[in-house]
């Protein structure tokens, strides 16, 4: 019985995840839903009695079979929804995840850079940079996004394989490097 | 007080038609399972199971050949993650499909494991 994994691509609307779920997946991206509740925010509701707002969250997303008994998971977060957050069973277990960046609208993307770094997943940020146009370079997104230095900024497009996967890869040498980083703490 | 708003049709239809599968049931009592939990069906051969829904046939279909995930199993039948999940439990239940749940929260993948993916990504 095979065993799976995923890595979670977050991002703002139209920033890409879905274009780079279908350039690495071996499936066309698939869609799904899960119907969420939360407590409603605000003031606006006045009746008093209902406290829960339900709302129904749609995510993409593609499989890679690394092996026969490891299959990799790779699921676009709800852009159009701030509170995907709120879909815990998402981001639990994660191997990693990338932030899809887009450096006009850098801003979209500092919400999910709170929630990994808070959650302690590691992850890299992908600065999708549409027709080749590298307005920024990956020093100043760093410095606009706050990230720590551990966490690796990749110019990309998406749209290509190699770059999508050369995204991917920076998220998993972040995973990699924590977990040596486990090994030397409780060492032999 | 304004009446609640009826839905009809092809909206109600979207929000009552998978919880009426579940017979109303929005999680299982007994089994929690993830977006990744692989599935795959116990029985190789056609099996006609006339006490099941057609959704659980379908998932005892999709799973035969190959485990697949809660999540693939929903975005396959169209149907929302949680429902899918209670039709997985009452499945296993009924011993008809076996699951692998992905390594816990408190189970931090190896350096191994981690470059086994990284290896299977470059070759992609």
């Amino acid at each position: 019985m095979p065993t799976a994994l995923k890595i979670l691509i977050a991002g703002g609307f139209g920033v890409g995840k879905t274009t780079m779920v279908g350039s690495v997946s071996e499936v066309p991206p698939l869609e799904t839903e899960e119907r969420m509740t939360r407590a409603s925010l605000g003031i606006d509701d006045l009746s008093g009695v209902e406290g829960k707002i339900s709302t129904t969250v749609a995510m993409d997303f593609g499989r890679i079979t690394i092996a026969p008994e490891l299959v990799l998971y790779l699921f676009g977060t709800p852009g159009q929804d701030r509170f995907w957050f709120m879909w815990d069973d998402l981001a639990l277990g994660a191997l990693g995840a990338v932030v899809l960046a887009d450096t006009r609208r850098l801003d979209a993307s500092f919400a999910s850079v709170d929630f990994f770094e808070s959650r302690g997943i590691p992850f890299a940020v992908g600065v999708n940079c549409f027709d080749g146009q590298r307005d920024c370079t990956a020093h100043q997104v760093r410095a606009a996004l706050d990230l720590d230095l551990s966490t690796p900024v990749v110019l990309c497009d998406v749209r290509q394989r190699g770059s999508a996967k050369q995204v991917l890869l920076a998220v998993l040498e972040t995973a990699r490097a924590r977990a040596e980083a486990r090994l030397t703490a409780t060492g032999p | 007080m304004p009446e609640p708003e009826w839905l009809d049709g092809e909206a109600a239809g979207r929000h009552v038609r998978p919880y009426a599968i579940t017979g109303g049931r929005t999680r299982h009592s007994q089994h929690h399972f993830t977006l990744i939990t692989l599935v795959v069906a116990l029985e190789p051969d056609e099996v006609e199971h006339y006490s099941l829904q057609p959704e659980s046939t379908h998932i005892l279909r999709l799973c035969r050949d190959r485990a697949v995930a809660v999540a693939e199993i929903a975005g396959r039948l169209d149907l929302p993650v949680s429902v899918v999940k209670i039709l997985c439990g009452d499945l296993l239940n009924a011993s008809l499909i076996l699951v692998q749940a992905p390594p816990g929260k408190d189970e931090q993948p190896s350096v191994e494991l981690i470059e086994r993916v990284m290896d299977g990504i470059r070759q992609l």
